[in-house]
């Protein structure tokens, strides 16, 4: 982001949630020049602040951080922009994106690295690439990651082409280890997942679908953490986490205190395999939706901290793609507008999972995964990112309306609580609903 | 001026009635009043119902039966046929499903049966589409006429489908005849035992209906039976699977010695085309109780009465 220092803005009145800080309570928070300046109870800052924010029945949360989006720039820019896409995440509350290097081509140099942060590319929020592990993601040649890291890469993956060889995977963990650099895994068989298009499931043999087994994901999780733990100070993330048993694996080595983290993604926690219905496109994403008893486990982690973060897997995907046959059409959702409302509507509403874990879950979390300084926390000095919602506001997503220039979404219609009402970053409202 | 529906946003549009997509969400019985429609068909009618109808035959895949059977039963009906095969047509060049069938609805389809390698194309065409469509085989998914001609092949020999037991011996899961066909005998309170290797009857397949039984056992399946139906076995699905050729044909196999354990009266069915020594042997195929030559034959009033439907000129034969 290049962005023109602010002068200040004061949020006044709002109820402060900050679990790095651990704040629970009404807070004024003044933002300078494009940083926190000050934290305190209600009418205590008098600084001087050219505009104020009044707050007051919303809750004011540290700038949510999005692990996992496809922002399609370079390559595929009719399903999305680095500014459509950043557009989608500032009104979906995201003041941060990690986005994925599966592009064309694939994000694999220093230079790609770069493009994708240069002002041209108008992002409103910021943008943290994650660049690919090997070269053009084909498993084979390591990429320099160093030269990646130094470029503004935040993190390492292969991202929709899972590392399935145990050299190579050794290897990538191995030198992530040492520049600390986390790897992120989308965990998948592809040698037992070929031609399939949903979960194995009864919903797959009722529709004569090729189901993947759960046991695809799990298998590579445990390799995974096993390579993992050779390396001190290696940082294993699983992508889009969906199937019980692959939680066990990852909680399991968080046990042994193993440096794995995980991250779920808003359609894995609130829809289930039965819901592609007859064939519904708008439901096909990979991973795919699980069964009943894999949402369960997936609650009882969210919940019990085995998680680490939401991340949106925001896949774009134009209608020519999807308004085909459900084996031909591409894996993906959209999901950047939906993830906060979900999150209120499903974990919150619905499971009593406490707002401070759901805004950890946007915030800190994901902050700690790919280790970005200065963010995830509204501590005085950290910058000055920050995203205002109402947590019992009811609306209803029109994906018609939707800020991506594309449209496949499940949730269109859906009647939802909790809405973005504005998402600042660096000081700057580069969102705000009436 | 056509109407078609290209607001291909919309969540799930309206599809045209006479539509026949699948088994499994059709009522006892409106399968019922189409099998009696069939029973009254007749190819040789003076006043055909359909005359001057397009019904336009869209196959991506290789056919032989169900295409000249729908074909002339079409015909049968006075209506004009077209096929439209993949080989040979735009959809080499790359041209999608549904810009495909908009162009058949364009040149003035009544009626539009499809053949597909992927489940739900039909499904997908009909949806975008204000003409009824007829699904002629979806991937893994249905094959609802044939369904509906094994049944009225039973009818013609039993009294009726409630408290039979038919037995289904084969490649289950690779199979849309399985699925259609178990969609319609559990709608009739029909007994129905699924037998097979795991590689082709996973467990999953109990979900598919209600009182499904599955049995690793030809023998048990097959006893008492009143019909057995067989599956064709495709040799290149068992490449890498747990079982040989050699084993499946010695554990699973339909023969005379293992027919003998069903009813004396038992129908030996099989929707073809059947690969003799394989799922069953030849002494098997030409038993007097085989009746897959008459399931041929019966297609054609069947897919009569499909067709009929479709336009809403079935319920009196004319």
């Amino acid at each position: 982001m290049n962005q023109k220092r602010t002068g200040s803005l004061l949020i006044r009145g709002g109820h402060v949630i900050d679990p790095a800080a651990k704040l629970d309570a009404t807070m004024d928070i003044l933002l300078r020049d494009g940083h926190v300046a000050d934290v305190a109870p209600s009418n205590k800052l008098r600084g001087a602040s050219s505009e104020t924010f009044d707050a007051r029945g919303l809750i004011v949360a540290p700038g949510f951080i999005d692990l996992h989006v496809h922002l399609r720039e370079p390559g595929q820019s009719y399903k999305e922009t680095i500014a459509s896409g950043t557009a989608a995440a500032a009104a979906g509350g995201f003041t941060s994106v990690c986005c994925m290097p599966n592009t064309l081509p694939i994000v694999d140099s220093p230079e790609w690295v770069t493009w994708l942060q240069l002002p041209d590319r108008r992002a409103v929020v910021n943008v943290f690439p994650i660049a690919a592990a090997t070269h053009a993601s084909k498993g084979a040649v390591l990429t320099d990651f160093r030269a990646l890291q130094r470029a503004g890469a935040v993190a390492i993956s292969d991202d929709g082409r899972p590392i399935l060889n145990d050299a190579i995977m050794r290897e990538t963990l191995r030198l992530a280890a040492e520049i600390g650099i986390p790897v992120i895994q989308h965990a998948e068989d592809t040698r037992i997942t070929e031609h399939c298009s949903m979960n194995e499931s009864p919903t797959s043999f009722r529709l004569g679908l090729r189901g993947m087994a759960a046991s695809a994901e799990a298998s590579v999780v445990e390799r995974d953490v096993q390579l993992a733990q050779q390396f001190t100070g290696s940082r294993l993330h699983v992508a889009h986490i969906s199937t019980a048993e692959a939680l066990k694996v990852v909680r399991r080595g968080k046990r042994n205190n193993i440096r794995v983290t995980c991250e779920v993604t808003p359609h894995h926690f609130s829809l289930v395999d039965e819901d592609v219905g007859d064939y519904d496109t708008n439901f096909k994403m990979n991973p795919p939706l699980r069964s009943a008893a894999d949402r369960e486990a997936v609650l009882v982690a969210l919940a019990d901290g085995t998680i680490d973060a939401i991340a949106t897997d925001h896949a774009p995907h134009a209608l020519h793609e999807k308004v085909v046959e459900f084996e031909r059409a591409m894996f993906g959702i959209t999901g950047l507008e939906t993830a906060l409302a979900l999150a209120i509507t499903k974990l919150h509403r619905e499971q009593k999972i406490p707002l401070t874990r759901i805004v950890e879950l946007f915030t800190a979390g994901p902050a700690r995964v790919v280790n970005l300084k200065g963010r995830g926390s509204l501590a005085r000095g950290n910058y000055a990112d920050v995203t205002i919602f109402d947590p019992k506001k009811r609306w209803t997503f029109e994906v018609g309306k939707s800020r991506s220039k594309s449209r496949n979404s499940p949730f269109d219609g859906w009647q939802l609580t909790g809405k973005v009402v504005a998402t600042i970053v660096g000081g700057r409202v580069v969102h705000r609903t009436d | 001026m056509i109407a078609i529906r290209k607001d291909q946003t919309s969540n799930i549009p309206a599809i045209a009635p006479g539509s026949l997509l699948g088994i499994e969400h059709m009522a006892a019985a409106e399968i019922m009043s189409l099998l009696k429609a069939a029973a009254r068909m007749n190819p040789r009618r003076s006043r055909p119902p359909l005359r001057g109808k397009r019904v336009l035959l869209l196959f991506y895949e290789p056919s032989t039966r169900t295409r000249s059977s729908f074909e002339i039963a079409a015909k049968s009906l006075g209506a004009i046929t077209t096929l439209v095969q993949s080989s040979g047509s735009s959809i080499e060049k790359g041209e999608s499903l549904l810009d495909t069938v908009y162009t058949l609805r364009a040149v003035g389809a009544d009626i539009l049966v499809i053949r597909h390698p992927n489940a739900g194309a039909p499904l997908l065409a009909a949806r975008h589409l204000d003409i009824p469509v007829i699904n002629a085989g979806d991937g893994m998914h249905e094959h609802p006429s044939q369904a509906l001609l094994d049944a009225y092949t039973i009818l013609r020999h039993k009294k009726t489908l409630n408290g039979l037991h038919i037995t289904i011996v084969g490649d289950i899961y690779h199979s849309r005849v399985a699925r259609s066909a178990i969609h319609l005998f559990s709608k009739f309170g029909a007994k129905i035992t699924l037998c097979g290797p795991a590689d082709f009857l996973p467990e999953l397949a109990a979900s598919l209906a209600p009182g499904l039984h599955l049995s690793r056992t030809v023998e048990d399946a097959v006893r008492g039976a009143d019909a057995v139906m067989v599956l064709r076995v495709q040799k290149e699905r068992l490449a890498g699977k747990k079982i040989s050729l050699q084993e499946y044909i010695l554990k699973y196999q339909v023969t005379a010695e293992r027919l003998k354990l069903a009813k004396k009266d038992a129908l030996l069915m099989h929707p073809g085309p059947i690969v003799r020594g394989l799922e069953l042997t030849s002494e098997v195929a030409d038993c007097a109780q085989s009746v897959i030559v008459e399931e041929v034959q019966n297609g054609v009033p069947v897919r009569m009465a499909i067709l009929a439907r479709a336009l809403g000129k079935g319920k009196d034969g004319r």
